[in-house]
């Protein structure tokens, strides 16, 4: 019925293996993934605790459509207090992964204590065993993922792990699967790492039973169509990847760069979809070598890329010379625009390093940003940073730095704080570009007020994919607001987050929104789940786990002075662009936003509200 | 006058020749409309679906409007990412 209805209990202290039934009143109430997981987690840790001590817990989560034909039903997501930020984390990813767990019949992993020593855990169908990691600890994602296949002998194990990174608490440290997608944010992978749980491997022979087959593949064949005739998802997206947003946010003087002293880029061209298409002058090759798609996508927005063997990064470096995980939107603005280097072939280079040992390339790329501007204020110097010349700009800074990051060496060690803590370690904090201590991404609120808004009340800190506005504000989907006006967007937000936090726990990517909205996602999960899934009724789960997840964090210790943003977005207007002259405005939505959300004044749930949704 | 013409995605094909990395230098006459100037150039119009002068959105109507000296009009067929 969707859902496998079985979940898995590891608890590495114990060195123990358990089987429960899943609780099919809560499915009822959160969905599956997000929800669900969060439901447990917060059913079962205690909010203060260390997110890098034993008592954390970490989950790996499905969606009841995750491993069906619906069209990209292939997600999961990593679940557990975030190392990086202290509040809710839920990092979400595609590849094959997340399908393979519902093949091999669960819906959740739920990983407790910590291990003696370092372990890998084996999910083959029912056989789970949680196995010696010694000959992998230390190694990359990629040299894990390749071990664990030939170990076990069988090529169609798929593989989630991290990699030194995460193995060494770099706080933005990725849980990793399939080579290159990506659980990225809040530092999830770090909690693997403090559990001293290397990687999960999982191989299913299984399937995935609906409610109603018949139903469900009208439903999932109807919004296939929708999908493929939509030119943003049928066309734009496969052909040009997120990456294509460089030049339009760009022109829309809402690109925060150089950590964000300014709001355009001199040199987004140069790093765009665009350029990543054309032949490059060194071996006449593009960067770009075609588009790829997790399981059961029929979007394919992912980037296969290539880099020149000639650019200095690679040189006598054939490892690197093989197609992999190129640049998206996100990351191609961290590695350059946050940090001025226009060097194409050095980004991918960064990037393809971000996967290789588990980093997120949206922190990294901005604690880098940040601590190049540390640099040219003269408070850090190439003492500090071992010999780096940090300069905005610099492609040998930034791939030298990443290196050292991914391996947790040198400065690299102080650049995996974060932004947050390494500004205030040297007595600048408001150089950090983060809410609840996670780095925004790539969208500047001065220039789209309502990604201020997002930013600041999002449950797991700064964060795109918790409202994207940006479809509305800048791109006209469902339909075009004045991304500079303030007026509305409380309600937009408040709407955005709660229909994300319904798809995010379905098992669907949210990228699909760009063209269905929740009228033509309720009828899949109908005919897949037990129950009636009306569309109202998903509003009602979003909204509920909404709530759900700020209780979590106002236990936790965050209050209403935490829905804030950096200083410089406030205080320092835009420079250039349509909102030149122009701060971000978050004072004048958030009262409005908690009132829609039924909180106080000091953001939090009445009891009405908590009524009303039954959270 | 002169005004940038900036193509994007899959409208790049539409950029005259001379132009750099999706951007053209123009010299236009006193008058000529965001329309007039993409229909010059046979940018269908239906594809036009991302416009902007200086970076503010341009809606259906304000693409009739008369172009202004040193403007630069920037347009994308239906894009997203995330």
């Amino acid at each position: 019925m969707g859902w496998t209805g079985k979940i898995l209990r590891i608890d590495l202290s114990k060195g123990t293996v358990k089987t429960e039934p899943l609780n099919m009143d809560w499915a009822d109430k959160y969905l599956g993934q997000r929800g669900l997981a969060s439901k447990y987690l917060v059913e079962e840790i205690d909010p203060k605790t260390d997110p890098l001590g034993p008592d954390n817990k970490v989950i790996f989560a499905t969606g009841p459509l995750t491993g069906t034909c619906a069209s990209t039903g292939g997600r999961y997501s990593v679940i557990t207090k975030g190392p990086l930020t202290g509040a809710i984390a839920c990092s979400n990813s595609g590849g094959y992964f997340g399908a393979e767990m519902k093949f091999a019949g669960w819906d959740m992993v739920i990983v407790e204590g910590a291990a003696a020593k370092p372990v890998y855990l084996t999910i083959f169908d029912d056989d789970v065993q949680i196995r010696d990691a010694g000959d992998i600890w230390g190694k990359s994602v990629w040299e894990t993922d390749k071990w664990i296949k030939a170990a076990h002998q069988d090529p169609m194990i798929h593989v989630a792990t991290i990699g030194v990174s995460g193995e060494n608490a770099v706080l933005y440290s990725c849980v990793v699967n399939d080579l290159h997608r990506a659980a990225g944010r809040s530092g999830v992978g770090a909690v693997l790492g403090s559990k001293n749980l290397k990687a999960v491997a999982i191989r299913g022979t299984g399937g995935v039973s609906v409610k109603d087959p018949k139903e469900f593949l009208k439903a999932t064949k109807a919004g296939k169509k929708v999908l493929k005739d939509n030119a943003v998802t049928g066309q734009g997206l496969p052909t040009y990847g997120t990456q294509v947003l460089m030049n339009v946010i760009n022109e829309a003087g809402a690109m925060p760069t150089r950590n964000g002293r300014d709001v355009q880029f001199e040199s987004a061209g140069d790093i765009s979809a665009e350029a990543m298409a054309e032949p490059r002058r060194s071996d006449g090759h593009p960067n770009l070598l075609t588009n790829q798609a997790c399981f059961g996508c029929t979007i394919a927005c992912g980037r296969i890329s290539k880099i020149d063997e000639t650019h200095y990064t690679v040189q006598n470096k054939p490892e690197y010379w093989h197609a992999s995980g190129g640049l998206e939107y996100e990351a191609a603005w961290a590695l350059g625009s946050a940090t001025g280097v226009k060097d194409l072939e050095a980004l991918t280079y960064a990037n393809f390093i971000c996967n290789e040992q588990g980093l997120d390339p949206i922190s990294f790329g901005a604690t880098v940003g940040a601590a190049m501007e540390l640099y040219e204020d003269g408070v850090i110097t190439s003492e500090t940073t071992g010999g780096i010349e940090l300069k905005f700009g610099s492609a040998e800074a930034l791939t030298r730095c990443v290196e050292l990051t991914g391996k947790a060496e040198g400065f690299g060690k102080e650049l995996g704080m974060g932004s947050a803590r390494l500004t205030a370690k040297y007595g600048r904090p408001e150089l950090s570009m983060t809410v609840k201590s996670q780095e925004f991404p790539a969208y500047d609120p001065r220039g789209i007020q309502g990604m201020g808004l997002t930013y600041a009340t999002s449950n797991r800190g700064a964060c795109h994919l918790r409202s994207y506005t940006v479809a509305s504000e800048i791109l006209g989907i469902p339909e075009k607001t004045d991304p500079l006006a303030t007026e509305g967007k409380a309600g937009l937000v408040k709407a955005f987050q709660d229909a994300t936090a319904a798809v995010d726990s379905s098992g669907l990517c949210v990228f699909t929104t760009f063209a269905w909205t929740l009228e033509d996602i309720a009828p899949q999960v109908d005919a897949a789940c037990k129950g009636d899934w009306s569309v109202e009724k998903m509003l009602e789960v979003g909204e509920r786990i909404w709530n759900m997840e700020r209780i979590f964090n106002n236990k936790a210790g965050f209050t209403a002075k935490d829905d804030r943003l950096p200083e410089r977005l406030m205080k320092d207007a835009a420079k250039t662009g349509p909102a030149k002259g122009l701060v971000a405005t978050v004072d004048k939505m958030l009262p409005e936003y908690y009132d829609l959300r039924g909180w106080t004044s000091e953001g939090v749930p009445t009891n009405e509200t908590l009524e009303r949704l039954a959270v | 006058m002169q005004v940038k013409l900036k193509l994007f995605a899959s409208l790049a094909r539409y950029l005259p020749d001379g132009s750099e990395r999706n951007v053209a230098r123009l010299d236009i006459a006193e008058g000529t409309t965001i329309w007039s100037l993409l229909d010059a150039h046979n940018v269908p119009r239906g594809s036009c679906h991302l416009v902007l002068v200086n970076g503010i959105y341009q809606g259906p109507e304000a693409r009739y409007n008369a172009l202004k000296e040193g403007d630069e009009l920037a347009v994308w067929p239906p894009v997203a990412g995330g």
